[in-house]
C-alpha cells in the first residue's frame, strides 16, 4: 500500500511511510529449514504474511507409487525427520489396515515404546528450537543433551540415529536388544527430574511469558477450520487426540494404557507434577499454550513408555511381529489412516490395485495444515513475533514439502 | 473415529441426484458425489447441525490411467478421482467423499478439469486444493488464490499424473 | 606524564638542543601516544579475554566444555585463532552498499568505544591512572559512549539490506531512549560525591564496602540495578540485543559484514561492555577501593612502609587490579544473563525503558537526594568519606605531584 498525499499520516506528520516487502527465508535462522515467508511490513508491524513452500519438494508420493510399500518406509523417515519413528508407524499401520492385520501383543507394546520415545525426542527439539527462536540459547543445548540419550536408545534398537526405518508393515525390523528396557527406564529416571529446569528457563520465565502470551492467538473455530492438529489444535482448547479418538486399528495400539489427552478443560490442564500453572496473561490458543501442551505431553509420554515397558516385559511370547514380505502383492482396496504424530495427525492414504506397489500413496501432512494458519495469525503482529509464532507451530519442512 | 453407517442413506434422501454410488467398504466406506452437486453437498455436510463435519482432513487426487494393457482391466476407465476425507471432531465421525472427473476437460488442449473450491467451507481446502492443482492438475473454481504451491510457478505438467514425463531440463538443471 | 617525559627528554637531549621546557609539545605527543597505546591494548586484550571467557562461560552454562584445543587445556588461544581466521576472510561488501559509510561504520564504533576510556580512571588519588582527567568525566564517558549508535545506524543504513535497516532503526530507538535513564542513574553518585570527576567519585567511597554508594541508601541500591539494566541495554547485550537479534533479523545491523570489519563491531561491543561495567564499579562499587579498609591506599601502612613513591604506586596498582576485578565480575554477570534469558521484543524493550526504568531512576534520584540531605553521613558510618569531603570543602586545591605516571592535565579538582 503506497501512501498518498491525502493520507492522514502524511498530513499530520509530514512523513510518507511506505510498506516494505521483506523476505524471511528460505535462508533465515529461525524459519526451521527452508520456509520462505514474505512479510509486508510497516516499520516493525507485519501487515501480511505470505508463506512460500516447496523448497524441499521431491514428490515423495510419486516415488511411493513406484515402490513396494515396505520400500517406501525410508521415504517416510525423511518426511518428518525429527520424528521418523512416528512416520514409519503411520505408514505401517495404514498398510496393515489394508491387510486387516494386527501385530502380536509384544509388537504392539514395542510400538508404543518407540512411538512415545519418538514423541519425546521430537518435542524436545520443538522446545529447544523455540527457545532459540526467542533468543535463549541454553535450553536448546539442554534439550539436545536429553534427545541424544533417546537417539542412543534408538541406535541400539535399529542402528540409525535419525532415519530409522525401524517400524515396518508387519511389526518391526528387529526386537529390542537385551537390556534395552533397563537402559530406557534409567534414561527416563534421569530425564524426568530435569523437566522442571526447562519450565524455569522457559515456561515460567518472565520474558518468555511476555514474548509468547497473546501472541498468535488461534481460536478453536479457526483451528478446526484450518485442519490444524496435534499440540497446535489442543493448544487452542480442542479436546481431540487420535490416540484416544482415532480409528480402532490405531486406538487398539493404546488399549489398556492409562493416559489423558493434554488439553485445557474448564480452565485447567491435567495435573502434571513439576509443571507451573498457566500465567494469567496467557489466553487459550496463543503460542504459550501450544508450547505448554508439548511440555505436558512429554511428561505423559514418559508415563506411557513406562507402562509400555512393563507390558512389553510381561508379554510371554517373543514374537514382535514379522515384517511383510517385500515384494508381496497388496490386497485390492483402499484405506486411509491417520495417526497422532508429534506434530499432529499424520494421514496416509493407500490405494491398491493388487500390485506390490500402491497405485496411489498419499501423505497428509500435519505441518502442512499447521503452517497454513500463519497467514491468518501472523497478521498485525511485530516482526519479532513471527519466529515466536512459527516456532510455536513447530513445523518440519521435510513433512510440509514431502 | 468411525464411519457413520447411515450417512449414505441420508445423502441419497436429501440429494437423490447427487449420490452417484456408495461403497460400504470392506475397509473404508465412501460415497461418490456428482461433481456439479459437490458444493451443495459439502455445504450441507458442514453446516447441517445433524452432520456437522467441521474438519477437513485433506483432499487428494487419484489418477486412473495406464498405458499397460495388463493393468488396463484393474484400472478401468481413464479418470481422475478427487477424494475428500472429512471428520466430525466432537462426534468422532469420519466420511470419505469421492468425485470422479475426466482426466482433461479438453484433451486436445490439455485443459484441466474443474471442480468448485471448498475453501470457503474449510480453510484446510485452500492449500490442499493448491496442492491438488499443482501435482494432479485439477482446477478449482472460486479458489481465493490457486497457484502451484510445491512446484515452482513456471513448472510444466502435473507430476502425480500417471503419464507425466519428467522434464529433461529445468532452467539449465538436468532433470533426468 | 607529559611533564615527566619532557624532563626526561631534557635530560637525554638537552645538551644537544638546549632545554625544551616542561610544556613542550613533543612530551605531550609522546605521552598521548603512550596512553593511547596502553588503552588500546587494554581494550584489545580484554576483548580477547572476554570472547574466550564468554565461550567458556556459555559452554559451562550449557553443560559442555567450550574451547579446549587451541592453546592448551583451556583453549585460551581460541580467540587469537578466530581473529586469524577473520583476518583471512574475504572482505565482502554488497554491490548496492554505500561503500564509504559501509567501510567507515565499524571504525566509528570502535573509536567511540575506545575514546570513552580516555576519561576513565583506574586508580584514585594521589596517583590517578587516567589518560585525561576531566572535571566532567561522567558526562564525557556517557556522551562518547552514546556516539557508538552512529556506527550501528551507518552500518545498517549503508548495507543496502532490509534486515540491516531494521537492526539500525531498532538500535537507534533503543539506545536513544536508554541514554535517559542511564544518565539519570549516573547522576545519583555524582550528586552524592558533589563532583562529576570520576576520581573524586571513586575516592569518596573509600574505606570499606559500607561506604560504597551502592549501600548509601535503598534508593541508591535500586539505582544501581536500574543503571546496570540500562547499561546492558545501551551496549546491546542480551536480553536487549535486538539490533542483532539473529533469530529475527538474521544478523541485524552486521548482517552484511564479514571478516575483520565484522570483528571490529565485536571488539567495540566488548569494549563498551567493559566500559559500562568499570563505570558501574566506579560509580557504585567503590571503584579501586577494597571491600575492607586494609590501608593499601593513600595514607595507609603500605605508603608508610615503602614511602609515598613506591608504596603509593603499589597501592594504585592494587587499586587498578581491584577495579578490573569488579568490572570483570559485572561483565561475567552480563554473560550469565545472555546465556540464560530469552530476548525481549522491541515494544517491550521500549516499555521497560520508558515506563519502568526512567520513572524509577527519577524517583530514586529524588529519594537519594532527600536521604543525603536528611542523613548526610548515611545510616552507616562514613568516616573517611566525611573527612575527605570536609577537607575538600575547606582546604586549598591540591596540586597533584608532578611525577605521577599519568597526570591529570586538567589539574585541580572541582
Amino acid at each position: 500500500m503506497q501512501t498518498s498525499v491525502e493520507d492522514p499520516r502524511v498530513l499530520e506528520f509530514d512523513v510518507r511511510t511506505d510498506e516494505m516487502l521483506v523476505n524471511m527465508g528460505p535462508q533465515h535462522p529461525s524459519t526451521h529449514g527452508v520456509l520462505r515467508l514474505v512479510l509486508r511490513t510497516d516499520g516493525e508491524v507485519v501487515s501480511e504474511v505470505t508463506p512460500h513452500i516447496g523448497y524441499l519438494h521431491r514428490c515423495a508420493e510419486k516415488i511411493g507409487e513406484n515402490l513396494a510399500v515396505r520400500q517406501w518406509i525410508p521415504y517416510t523417515d525423511r518426511m518428518d525427520y525429527l520424528a521418523a519413528m512416528n512416520m514409519n508407524l503411520g505408514w505401517s499401520l495404514a498398510v496393515e489396515k489394508l491387510h486387516g492385520y494386527a501385530p502380536p501383543e509384544r509388537g504392539r507394546h514395542l510400538r508404543v515404546i518407540i512411538a512415545e520415545l519418538g514423541r519425546i525426542a521430537s518435542h524436545l527439539v520443538g522446545m529447544g528450537a523455540y527457545g532459540l527462536d526467542l533468543g535463549s540459547f541454553s535450553p536448546f543445548l539442554y534439550a539436545f543433551r536429553e534427545r541424544e540419550k533417546i537417539l542412543d536408545l534408538f541406535e541400539q534398537a535399529c542402528g540409525a540415529r535419525l532415519t530409522y526405518s525401524y517400524l515396518t508393515p508387519g511389526g518391526a525390523t528387529a526386537d529390542l536388544p537385551a537390556g534395552w528396557t533397563t537402559r530406557c527406564l534409567k534414561m527416563l529416571d534421569e530425564f524426568e527430574p530435569i523437566l522442571p529446569e526447562y519450565h524455569t528457563l522457559l515456561t515460567s520465565n518472565a520474558i518468555f511469558v511476555k514474548r509468547t502470551c497473546k501472541v498468535g492467538v488461534l481460536t478453536a473455530d479457526r483451528a478446526i477450520s484450518y485442519g490444524v492438529s496435534g499440540p497446535v489444535l489442543r493448544g487452542s482448547g480442542v479436546d481431540f487426540d487420535l490416540r484416544r479418538d482415532g480409528e480402532p486399528c490405531y486406538t487398539q495400539m493404546y488399549a489398556g494404557y492409562d493416559f489423558q489427552v493434554i488439553v485445557e478443560r474448564a480452565g485447567s490442564y491435567p495435573a502434571t507434577t513439576g509443571a507451573p500453572p498457566p500465567p494469567p496473561e496467557a489466553v487459550l490458543g496463543d503460542s504459550w499454550h501450544r508450547f505448554y501442551v508439548r511440555m505436558l505431553e512429554v511428561v505423559q509420554s514418559i508415563s506411557l513408555v513406562r507402562q509400555a515397558i512393563a507390558l512389553y516385559e510381561a508379554e510371554e511370547g517373543l514374537d514382535h511381529g514379522q515384517p511383510f514380505k517385500l515384494g508381496a502383492k497388496l490386497p485390492v482396496g483402499e484405506t486411509y489412516l491417520e495417526t497422532e504424530a508429534p506434530r499432529g495427525q499424520m494421514g496416509f492414504y493407500l490405494v491398491s490395485l493388487g500390485q506390490p506397489n500402491p497405485w496411489r500413496a498419499r501423505a497428509r501432512s500435519s505441518s502442512f495444515c499447521n503452517l497454513s494458519v500463519i497467514g491468518e495469525i501472523g497478521r498485525g503482529c511485530l516482526i519479532a513475533d513471527i519466529p515466536a509464532i512459527v516456532g510455536s507451530l513447530d513445523i518440519v519442512m521435510g513433512e510440509i514439502d514431502r | 473415529m468411525q464411519h457413520d453407517p447411515a450417512i449414505s442413506e441420508q445423502l441419497r434422501e436429501r440429494f437423490p441426484e447427487a449420490v452417484v454410488s456408495a461403497s460400504p467398504g470392506p475397509i473404508d466406506p465412501w460415497i461418490e458425489i456428482a461433481p456439479e452437486r459437490l458444493a451443495e453437498v459439502a455445504a450441507w455436510l458442514k453446516n447441517d447441525p445433524a452432520q456437522d463435519y467441521d474438519y477437513l482432513n485433506g483432499l487428494c487426487v487419484i489418477d486412473y490411467f495406464t498405458a499397460d494393457k495388463k493393468l488396463a482391466e484393474a484400472v478401468g476407465a481413464a479418470r481422475l478421482v478427487v477424494v475428500y476425507h472429512l471428520s466430525n471432531l466432537s462426534r468422532k465421525r469420519q466420511l470419505t467423499l469421492k468425485v470422479t472427473l475426466p482426466r482433461w476437460a479438453n484433451a486436445a488442449s490439455e485443459t484441466p478439469p474443474t471442480l468448485p473450491s471448498l475453501a470457503a467451507l474449510w480453510a484446510t481446502a485452500e492449500w490442499h486444493e493448491c496442492e491438488a492443482y499443482d501435482l494432479s492438475g485439477v482446477e478449482f473454481t472460486n479458489h481465493p488464490h490457486l497457484r502451484r504451491i510445491l512446484c515452482p510457478e513456471d513448472w510444466v505438467g502435473h507430476p502425480l499424473r500417471k503419464d507425466y514425463q519428467m522434464p529433461l531440463e529445468y532452467h539449465g538443471i538436468r532433470g533426468r | 606524564m607529559a611533564v615527566t617525559l619532557n624532563r626526561a627528554l631534557d635530560a637525554l637531549t638537552g645538551w644537544l638542543v638546549g632545554s625544551i621546557g616542561d610544556d613542550a609539545a613533543c612530551g605531550y605527543a609522546l605521552a598521548a601516544i603512550l596512553q593511547a597505546g596502553m588503552l588500546l591494548n587494554l581494550v584489545a586484550i580484554s576483548g580477547l579475554v572476554f570472547i574466550w571467557l564468554e565461550r567458556k562461560i556459555a559452554g559451562r552454562i550449557q553443560d559442555r566444555l567450550g574451547p579446549t584445543r587451541t592453546g592448551g587445556r583451556f583453549g585460551w588461544l581460541q580467540t587469537i585463532a578466530d581473529g586469524l581466521k577473520l583476518l583471512c576472510k574475504e572482505d565482502l561488501m554488497p554491490g548496492k552498499a554505500d561503500w564509504l559509510l559501509f567501510r567507515l561504520a565499524p571504525y566509528i564504533g570502535l573509536a567511540a568505544s575506545l575514546s570513552a576510556f580516555l576519561a576513565l580512571p583506574f586508580s584514585g588519588m594521589p596517583h590517578p591512572f587516567v589518560a585525561q582527567r576531566l572535571d566532567v568525566a561522567v558526562f564525557f564517558v556517557l556522551a562518547v559512549l552514546g556516539l557508538e549508535v552512529f556506527s550501528v545506524i551507518l552500518a545498517g543504513y549503508s548495507s543496502a539490506s532490509k534486515w540491516s535497516l531494521f537492526g539500525a532503526m531498532r538500535e537507534a530507538a533503543q539506545v536513544v531512549s536508554y541514554e535517559v535513564p542511564l544518565g539519570l542513574c549516573a547522576v545519583t553518585p555524582v550528586m552524592l560525591a558533589g563532583s562529576m570527576d570520576l576520581v573524586t567519585i571513586g575516592d569518596a567511597q573509600q574505606g570499606g564496602f559500607w561506604n560504597w554508594y551502592l549501600l548509601h541508601s535503598p534508593f541508591a541500591f535500586i539505582t544501581f540495578g536500574v543503571y546496570f539494566t540500562c547499561a546492558t541495554a545501551s551496549v546491546n547485550r542480551a536480553p536487549f540485543d535486538l539490533a542483532e537479534a539473529e533469530s529475527e533479523l538474521v544478523g541485524g545491523f552486521h548482517t552484511e559484514y564479514s571478516g575483520l570489519r565484522w570483528s571490529l563491531f565485536f571488539l567495540a561491543e566488548y569494549g563498551s561492555m567493559m566500559l559500562v561495567s568499570l563505570l558501574a564499579a566506579i560509580l557504585f562499587l567503590g571503584g579501586w577501593h577494597g571491600v575492607l579498609p586494609l590501608g593499601l591506599g593513600s595514607g595507609g601502612w603500605l605508603e608508610a612502609l615503602l614511602g609515598t613513591g613506591i608504596g603509593g604506586y603499589l597501592g594504585a596498582l592494587l587499586g587498578l587490579v581491584l577495579l578490573l576485578t569488579k568490572g570483570l565480575l559485572l561483565v561475567i554477570f552480563m554473560m550469565w544473563a545472555r546465556w540464560s534469558l530469552p530476548r525481549l521484543r522491541i515494544d517491550q524493550v521500549m516499555t521497560t525503558c520508558l515506563k519502568y526504568c526512567t520513572p524509577i531512576a527519577a524517583v530514586c534520584f529524588l529519594g537519594a537526594t532527600l536521604w543525603q540531605a536528611s542523613l548526610p553521613n548515611g545510616l552507616l558510618l562514613r568516616p573517611y568519606n566525611a573527612e575527605l569531603l570536609r577537607a575538600q570543602a575547606a582546604g586549598p586545591v591540591a596540586t597533584p605531584p608532578a611525577d605521577v605516571l599519568i597526570v591529570d592535565t586538567a589539574g585541580g579538582r572541582p
